[in-house]
């Protein structure tokens, strides 16, 4: 076999393991999957009436379900990661790692893994968030077009933040730094047009939230799921996941590498 | 080099951590089929020795080469050809020991009815059929032991390092360890330990490396090393060369096992 199907086989074996131990701990998938279902009620019973009143155009409750839904699926995907960083590290500090690393095994294969077993997880979850919003009363519009978008999207945004969890995992030198240092990723959303519009916010802020990574995926995925054309943010959503994905992708591997004091 | 004979070369290797010299030049040989120990305290640089050798840091000086590979230039080649069970159980605590074993065997990639087979034969020869299928995590300090070392032999690797194999082992499974090792040995492979029992070294080695501050203060057999320097046992040897002992209480520990 060539040095690729042993990278390939590898990475299966990983996977494996990664779904085994997701298995082994279903506590974990249910809180991911319960705490954007949380946000998802707490956004559309509890604030819902307010804020759908101050959407653009105003409207009620419904609207706003229709305006938080995409936000909410984009918080699952960062939910998940955030795990992802935690069960690195967890495995990190525990010694088989360092077996893996004495073995010849393809050197990315045990991150790879990990990302796949999150992807995984990811579309576990935000099937179930969605079929939640959808009994909530969401009706996506989105046609064939629309939802190809939305997937693709979705793919490259937990891909994108998922290997970038894997490096903040790698980097912690402790689980609990891990389950700390990704936090940003549940506070970033807030600060973009996941909840409000963004022109509602002061200039600064608004112009910060206009220019952060999470608006324009925010962006392109409510376009798609409402079937409409999402424009330049699809490219500008596309760029942002690529371009993290890549640098992630070469810094985890570095940090896998890299010579570790005993 | 002939990987014939020869299975570690180490030629004035050093490491350093900041200010901190834990490895000061270190010139060993360890024939291949043979049992070498790297006997020395706590902080001697055992651990460090075998992390150099088994490719998981880098040293700042000097040249290994294991089983004919530079562990420098040639990682991966070192790393076909050994196992390694270290002081900490690098076991997957929530798979069950079956799992660990496969998991090994098919990073090994054995094909899928062999790997079966060499499972079910490391299960049997370590004694955790009964276990088999439960998760590691229930099991004994003794039990993870063992799964970690049949792990590390799923591979069938010619060169084992074992670093500290029985620290922290009640006497029983002390025992049953080394005889698993002589076991290994019948066998052909070698392997290169550490360990701060002077018993174990003594019972089990063809070759002591007296490790101490960095640097071997003497190497040779248990027999040559006694005669050299007068003494009856590894500890008085040990005693003379450095002015210190190893460990006092490991050697309490060891009066249980006679």
């Amino acid at each position: 076999m060539s040095t690729m199907t042993y990278a390939a086989r590898d990475s299966y074996t990983m996977l494996r393991r990664s779904l085994k131990h997701m298995r082994r701990y279903p506590s974990l998938t249910l809180m991911l999957i319960g705490q954007p279902v949380i946000f998802l009620l707490l956004f559309v019973y509890v604030f819902g009436g307010t804020m759908g009143a101050g959407l653009p155009g105003g409207g009620g409750r419904a609207d706003y379900l229709a305006y938080v839904a995409p936000a909410i699926l984009v918080m699952t995907i960062a939910s998940v990661a955030l795990s992802t960083a935690i069960y690195v590290a967890k495995d990190a500090t525990e010694g088989i790692v360092d077996r893996f690393r004495t073995m010849p095994i393809a050197r990315p294969a045990l991150l790879t893994g990990h990302v796949l077993g999150a992807l995984a997880q990811t579309v576990l979850a935000v099937t179930v968030v969605l079929a939640i919003a959808v009994l909530l009363g969401y009706r996506p519009d989105a046609g064939v077009a629309g939802w190809a978008g939305a997937i693709g999207i979705l793919a490259l945004l937990s891909l994108a933040l998922t290997w970038l969890c894997v490096a903040l995992g790698l980097a912690a030198q402790s689980v609990e730094t891990a389950s700390n240092t990704p936090l940003f990723l549940m506070i970033l959303p807030f600060v973009s047009s996941a909840f409000v519009p963004t022109d509602s916010m002061p200039t600064g802020l608004a112009w910060v939230a206009e220019n952060q990574p999470f608006t324009p995926v925010i962006d392109t995925l409510r376009a798609c799921l409402a079937g409409r054309d999402p424009g330049s943010d699809a490219w500008w959503a596309i760029g942002w996941c690529v371009l993290v994905t890549v640098l992630c992708f070469w810094w985890a591997g570095r940090l896998f590498g890299r010579v570790r004091a005993v | 080099m002939n990987t014939q004979t020869t299975a570690i070369e180490v030629l004035g290797i050093t490491k350093s951590y900041g200010d901190h010299v834990v490895l000061r030049g270190l010139d060993l040989t360890v024939p291949a089929g043979t049992v070498y120990a790297l006997l020395g305290p706590n902080g001697a640089g055992k651990t460090t020795m075998i992390r150099i050798l088994s490719t998981l840091i880098g040293a700042d000086g000097g040249a290994a080469r294991v089983a004919g590979f530079d562990v420098r230039t040639q990682p991966d080649g070192v790393r076909r050809s050994i196992g390694v069970t270290g002081q900490f159980s690098a076991i997957d605590e929530l798979l069950t020991g079956r799992e660990n074993l496969r998991l090994m065997a098919d990073l090994a990639h054995l094909p899928a009815r062999e790997a079966a087979a060499r499972v079910d034969e490391l299960l049997a020869r370590f004694d955790l059929v009964d276990a088999a299928d439960r998760r590691a995590a229930t099991y004994s300090g003794g039990m993870k032991r063992r799964l970690d070392l049949a792990m590390t032999l799923v591979s069938r690797p010619r060169l084992i390092f074992l670093d500290e194999p029985t620290a922290g082992l009640d006497p029983r499974s002390r025992r049953d360890l080394w005889q698993i090792v002589r076991e290994l040995l019948d066998e052909g492979v070698t392997i290169f330990l550490t360990t701060q029992y002077l018993e174990e070294a003594d019972q089990l080695a063809h070759t002591v490396g007296l490790l101490d501050g960095g640097r071997l203060v003497a190497e040779g057999t248990p027999a040559e090393l006694k005669a050299q320097a007068g003494g009856e046992t590894l500890d008085d040897v040990f005693l003379a060369l450095t002015g210190h002992g190893v460990t006092p209480e490991s050697d309490d520990e060891l009066e249980e096992i006679r």
